[in-house]
C-alpha cells in the first residue's frame, strides 16, 4: 500500500497533474544588471560584489575581490573622490552608501592583518618595463605581477608613490598606509630602480630587453600664469609646495598666503600652507565657485579648516605684501571677463595652482606618435600607435585622478598581457567596449545600468548612512594628520548592509515566497532560485515584488 | 501599542523581505524554508495573481510548522475549494474536508470534538472560508464556535466578494465598489454605503482568546500571527485580506502592493487583540492617500471618470483616517 499522509484515507491524484504553465502568456526571467556604482568607478572595481562580502562581515574575501581590480584599497578609500556615491541608487532613498568608508576599513584592516596577494599565474611570462612609480604604473606592475610578467618600474626621484606622494598632503593620505600599500606590490617581486630618470625612450626600449613598455610619467611640472611682479614679490608653485611639505625644511611662506587657482591643488596648497603657519590662506579663482574643478568635498573641507576664497578675481601685479586683483564677471557663455574693477590684497607670497602638464621631452625620438594636445594618445587598447609602447595615467587623458590613473593601470596590464601571449599582434579584448570588466552577459555585451526605477524599494529598511568624524579643527589647522576619521568594524558592517544591490540577486527569497503558484524553486544557498515553466502562469507578482529589479518578464513567443 | 512581532532594521531588506541570508534562521519566514509544507502545491487553477491561493500556503505552512505538522483543515466551498480539487485531483497536501458553504466552522469544531474524545490533544484544527462563507453564510456556525469556545482557529480569506460564482457583493464588498450586483450606475454608483460586516470586531466581540487581522503582503507579521494562534487553545480568528485580480479589476503583478496599499492607507487595519482588547496594531510606514489604492483597481474606476467624484474618494479617505484613529496606526514603526 502506498505510503500516504497522516490521515488522508482516499487515494487522490495531484492537481500536479494540471501544468498550468500554459496558460501563460509572459515570463519571467532572472537577469543581472550592471549596478550603477561599478559603472561609475574609473578604476573598474567589481564595488557591489566587495560589498556583498563585507555584508555578512566576511572582509577578506571582500577586500580580495576588490584587488582584483584595485591594489590599493586603503589608499583609495582616502583620495578617491568616490563618483560610485553620487550614482548610488539609496541617494533616492536616504543617503548613498559609503562606499568609500567601507573600502578604507577593507584597506586598513588588510594593512593591520597582512593580508597578501599572490601571482596568480606563476612561471615564465614577458618582461615588462613601466617608468614612473606613480598609481598608474603601480597598478600595472600589480597586474602584470598577477599574471606572472616580471616587471621593473624606473622611477627619477626617491620615492615612489608618485602624486600619492608628492601632490596629496598627508592629512588625506598617511604617509604610513601609502608607504604599507606600494610595499605589498613591491613584495609581489616588483622591482623598483629609483633615481633613473628616463631621458630618451627609445634608447631604453632598444637596450633593456624589455617585450612591453608601460609609461605613466604623469604630469609634474607646474603650468605657469604670466604674472607682472615686482623684485621682492614671492612667488611659488604649489606642486614646489607640496613637495617641499614632504621633505624636512618648510618654505617661508609669511604670514598671509594667497592660492591662484580653483583645482584640488590648489585646495591641497591652501590647506597646506594653513599647517605650514601662515595665518591666512586665500584661494583666488577667477571663476564662481560651482565651475570650480575643485571636487566639493574638498572645498568644503577648506572653508571649514578657515580658507577664505576670492571668486571671480584674477591676479593683475604682485608687489612685495600686496597683489592687485582685477575683479571678473562672467559672459553668457560662462567665460571670465575682466571688468576694470580693481582692488588691492595683502599677501606675502602667491602659490600657483593653475594646472600641471607631462614632461613629453622623453619622447622625442620615438617615431610616430600623437602627442596634441600635451598629452599621449592611445588606442582602446592603452597602446599608443607604436607597437609595444602602451601609455595609461596622467600622461595620456584629461581625468586626472588616482582613481583614473589606477583604473588605466589595470586595463593597460590586461592589454599588455593580451599582446605579449599573441605574440606581440595587435590584440584587444572581445566585446569590450568600456572595460569594466563586470558583469558582461556571454555575448560580451555589458548589461543595462539597474537604475532606480527597476528597484522595489519598499523592502529596504531604512538606515541613514555612517558619519564618519572628521578631526578636531584645532589639529586639523596646525599638524598634517589625517582630517577624515575612519569606521570600525560595527558600523563598516552597518554601512556596507546599506547596498540595495541594485540588478543582482541577493537571495532575499522573495521570489521564492510570493509566488501563488509555488513556481519559484529555491536551489539553495549562493545557488539563487530557478523558475518551474511547467506551472508559472506569468502573473508577474515575483517581479514586482523583486527589491533589486533581478526579474525582468518578457513576452511569450506565440 | 507594541510593535506586533520583532522586526529586523538595517539588513539590508531587515525583515521586509521573506528571507535573505542576512539574518539568523529563525528570523526567516517558514516561507523562506527550502522544506516548508507546500501545503497548496502546484498545478491549483487560481487565476494568475491569486492573493487567496498565497494567503492559504502562506497560513497553512506557518500552521504545520507551528503544530510538527499535525493539522486537519475544514474548507468552506468557495474559490479556495473550486481551485483546488477538481475531482480526480487536489493541490493539498495537508489533511483537508470539504464542507458546504455555511458550515466550515461547524465541521471544524466537530472535528476538535472528535479529536477530544480520542485524546488527540496533539492535532490541531484549521477551519477556512472565503469572505462570503465567513460574514454571510457562515457566520451562524461561526458565532457558535467561538460561543462554545471550540478549539478551532478559524480563517477568513477576504477578497471583498463571491468571486468564485461571478463577483456578487458580500457584507464584506467595501462602499462604492463595483461588483456584478452592484452596478457603477446612479447617484451613489457601487455598493452602498452601510455598516457592511466588520468581521475582526464581531469576533472581538465573542471575546475569544485570539483575533487577528493581516495581509499577504507582510509575510513576517502574518505567519507571527498564525504561529501565535497555535499557542492558544479555544476559539481563534485570524482575518487576512487577500487582492482578488478578478474581481479588483487589478494587475495580477500588483496583488501584494495592493494588500501593502490597503494597509500603508489605512483602510485595512493590521492589529492583534487578546480576549477582546486590541494589544497591538503594525504602524503605517509611509502613510499614502487612498486613491493610491483605489486608482488601481477598475472596481473603482468610475470614482475617477467620466466625472472625478471627490465627495465618494473623500468618504473613503475618511473612513481609513477613522481606522488609523481608532487603531492608532501613526507613530514610530
Amino acid at each position: 500500500m502506498m505510503e500516504r499522509p497522516f490521515a488522508i484515507t482516499l487515494e487522490v491524484g495531484s492537481s500536479r497533474a494540471n501544468k498550468t504553465g500554459s496558460w501563460r502568456t509572459q515570463r519571467p526571467v532572472y537577469v543581472d544588471r550592471l549596478p550603477p556604482c561599478n559603472d561609475a568607478c574609473p578604476a573598474g572595481e567589481n564595488i557591489q560584489g566587495w560589498l556583498y562580502r563585507a555584508e555578512e562581515g566576511d572582509y577578506e574575501g571582500a577586500w580580495r575581490v576588490l584587488m582584483e581590480d584595485n591594489p590599493m584599497p586603503a589608499v583609495m578609500g582616502r583620495v578617491c573622490y568616490h563618483n560610485c556615491e553620487t550614482a548610488c541608487n539609496r541617494a533616492n532613498l536616504d543617503e548613498a552608501v559609503g562606499i568609500n568608508a567601507v573600502e578604507r576599513f577593507l584597506g586598513d584592516r588588510a594593512l593591520t592583518s597582512g593580508w597578501r596577494v599572490g601571482v596568480d599565474r606563476p612561471g615564465r611570462a614577458g618582461r615588462v618595463l613601466v617608468i614612473g612609480a606613480g598609481p598608474s604604473g603601480l597598478s600595472a606592475a600589480y597586474h602584470l605581477r598577477r599574471r606572472g610578467h616580471a616587471v621593473t618600474i624606473y622611477e627619477a626621484s626617491t620615492a615612489s608613490g608618485g602624486m600619492m606622494r608628492f601632490g596629496i598632503p598627508a592629512y588625506r593620505l598617511p604617509r604610513n598606509v601609502l608607504d604599507g600599500e606600494i610595499q605589498r606590490i613591491v613584495d609581489m617581486g616588483v622591482e623598483i630602480e629609483f633615481g633613473h630618470k628616463v631621458r630618451d625612450l627609445m634608447i631604453e626600449m632598444e637596450g633593456g630587453g624589455y617585450d612591453a613598455v608601460y609609461l605613466a610619467t604623469g604630469a609634474e611640472i607646474a603650468r605657469n600664469a604670466y604674472i607682472p611682479a615686482g623684485d621682492s614679490a614671492r612667488i611659488l608653485d604649489a606642486l614646489s609646495l607640496l613637495r617641499s611639505a614632504e621633505g624636512m625644511t618648510y618654505p617661508q611662506l609669511g604670514r598671509s598666503v594667497v592660492v591662484y587657482g580653483g583645482g584640488n591643488t590648489a585646495m591641497d596648497a591652501a590647506r597646506t600652507a594653513k599647517r605650514l603657519g601662515a595665518s591666512e590662506a586665500i584661494v583666488v579663482y577667477r571663476r564662481t565657485r560651482d565651475r570650480m574643478p575643485a571636487h566639493d568635498l574638498e572645498v568644503e573641507e577648506a572653508l571649514e579648516e578657515g580658507i577664505k576664497m576670492r571668486w571671480l578675481s584674477t591676479i593683475k601685479k604682485a608687489d612685495a605684501e600686496k597683489l592687485l586683483l582685477e575683479k571678473m564677471e562672467l559672459d553668457a557663455t560662462g567665460f571670465p571677463q575682466p571688468t576694470g574693477e580693481f582692488e588691492e590684497l595683502e599677501a606675502d607670497c602667491v602659490v600657483l595652482a593653475v594646472g600641471e602638464e607631462a614632461d613629453l621631452s622623453l619622447l622625442q625620438n620615438v617615431p610616430g606618435l600623437d602627442m596634441s594636445g600635451g598629452i599621449v594618445h592611445v588606442d582602446s587598447t592603452m597602446m599608443t600607435s607604436y607597437p609595444g609602447l602602451f601609455a595609461g595615467g596622467d600622461i595620456s587623458q584629461a581625468e586626472r585622478t588616482v582613481t583614473a590613473a589606477i583604473g588605466n593601470g589595470k586595463k593597460a596590464a590586461r592589454h599588455i598581457d593580451l599582446w605579449l601571449k599573441s605574440g606581440g599582434m595587435q590584440a584587444g579584448l572581445p566585446g569590450d567596449p568600456s572595460d569594466k570588466g563586470y558583469h558582461q552577459a556571454p555575448s560580451g555585451e555589458r548589461h543595462r545600468i539597474a537604475g532606480w526605477g527597476d528597484l522595489n524599494t519598499w523592502y529596504y529598511s531604512d538606515a541613514p548612512a555612517t558619519v564618519r568624524l572628521k578631526l578636531d579643527m584645532v589639529r586639523r589647522q596646525s599638524t598634517f594628520d589625517e582630517v577624515v576619521l575612519g569606521l570600525d568594524e560595527n558600523n563598516a558592517l552597518f554601512e556596507a548592509r546599506r547596498c540595495l544591490s541594485c540588478g543582482n540577486c541577493f537571495e532575499c527569497d522573495n521570489c521564492y515566497g510570493v509566488c501563488p503558484d509555488n513556481a519559484v524553486v529555491k536551489l539553495g544557498p549562493g545557488m539563487r532560485y530557478e523558475f518551474d515553466y511547467d506551472y508559472c502562469k506569468g502573473c508577474g507578482i515575483c517581479a514586482s515584488e523583486c527589491p533589486c529589479g533581478a526579474i525582468e518578464m518578457v513576452l511569450e513567443e506565440t | 501599542m507594541a510593535v506586533a512581532y520583532r522586526q529586523v532594521k538595517f539588513y539590508q531588506t531587515g525583515s521586509f523581505a521573506v528571507g535573505g541570508r542576512l539574518l539568523d534562521t529563525p528570523e526567516r519566514t517558514v516561507q523562506s524554508g527550502m522544506t516548508r509544507t507546500n501545503a497548496l502545491t502546484l498545478g491549483h487553477r487560481a487565476c494568475q495573481g491569486c492573493g487567496e491561493a498565497l494567503g492559504a500556503r502562506y497560513v497553512l505552512d506557518a500552521a504545520m510548522h507551528a503544530t510538527g505538522n499535525k493539522v486537519i483543515a475544514a474548507n468552506a466551498t468557495g474559490c479556495l475549494e473550486v481551485f483546488t480539487t477538481p475531482y480526480p485531483e487536489t493541490s493539498w497536501q495537508v489533511p483537508w474536508l470539504h464542507s458546504v458553504f455555511g458550515n466550515a466552522a461547524a465541521v471544524g469544531s466537530g472535528i476538535a470534538a472528535a479529536l477530544r474524545a480520542k485524546g488527540r490533544t496533539d492535532i490541531r484544527v484549521v477551519a477556512q472560508a472565503g469572505d462570503g462563507g465567513t460574514v454571510d453564510i457562515g457566520i451562524g456556525c461561526l458565532s457558535g464556535m467561538f460561543e462554545r469556545n471550540d478549539d478551532v482557529l478559524f480563517v477568513c480569506y477576504d477578497n471583498e466578494a463571491y468571486m468564485n460564482t461571478g463577483v456578487q457583493r458580500s457584507g464584506s464588498t467595501p462602499p462604492a465598489a463595483r461588483t456584478a450586483t452592484t452596478e457603477a450606475v446612479g447617484d451613489e454608483p457601487g455598493n452602498p454605503w452601510g455598516q457592511g460586516k466588520d468581521m475582526p470586531r464581531i469576533a472581538m466581540a465573542h471575546e475569544i482568546p485570539y483575533v487577528a487581522t493581516a495581509t499577504v503582503a507582510e509575510l513576517h507579521d502574518l505567519e507571527y500571527k498564525v504561529e501565535k494562534a497555535m499557542e492558544y487553545r479555544g476559539a481563534r480568528y485570524i482575518h487576512i485580506l487577500v487582492p482578488c485580480p478578478l474581481g479588483w479589476g487589478s494587475e495580477p503583478a500588483d496583488t501584494i502592493r495592493l494588500a501593502r496599499l490597503a494597509k500603508e492607507t489605512g483602510i485595512f487595519p493590521v492589529f492583534e487583540a487578546e480576549k477582546g482588547e486590541v494589544i497591538a496594531a503594525s504602524k503605517i510606514r509611509s502613510k499614502v492617500p487612498v486613491e493610491d489604492y483605489l486608482s488601481l483597481q477598475r472596481r473603482y474606476a468610475h470614482l475617477f471618470k467620466p466625472a472625478r467624484r471627490d465627495d465618494v474618494i473623500g468618504a473613503i479617505q475618511d473612513s481609513a483616517d477613522r481606522n488609523i484613529r481608532r487603531f492608532g496606526l501613526l507613530g514610530e514603526v
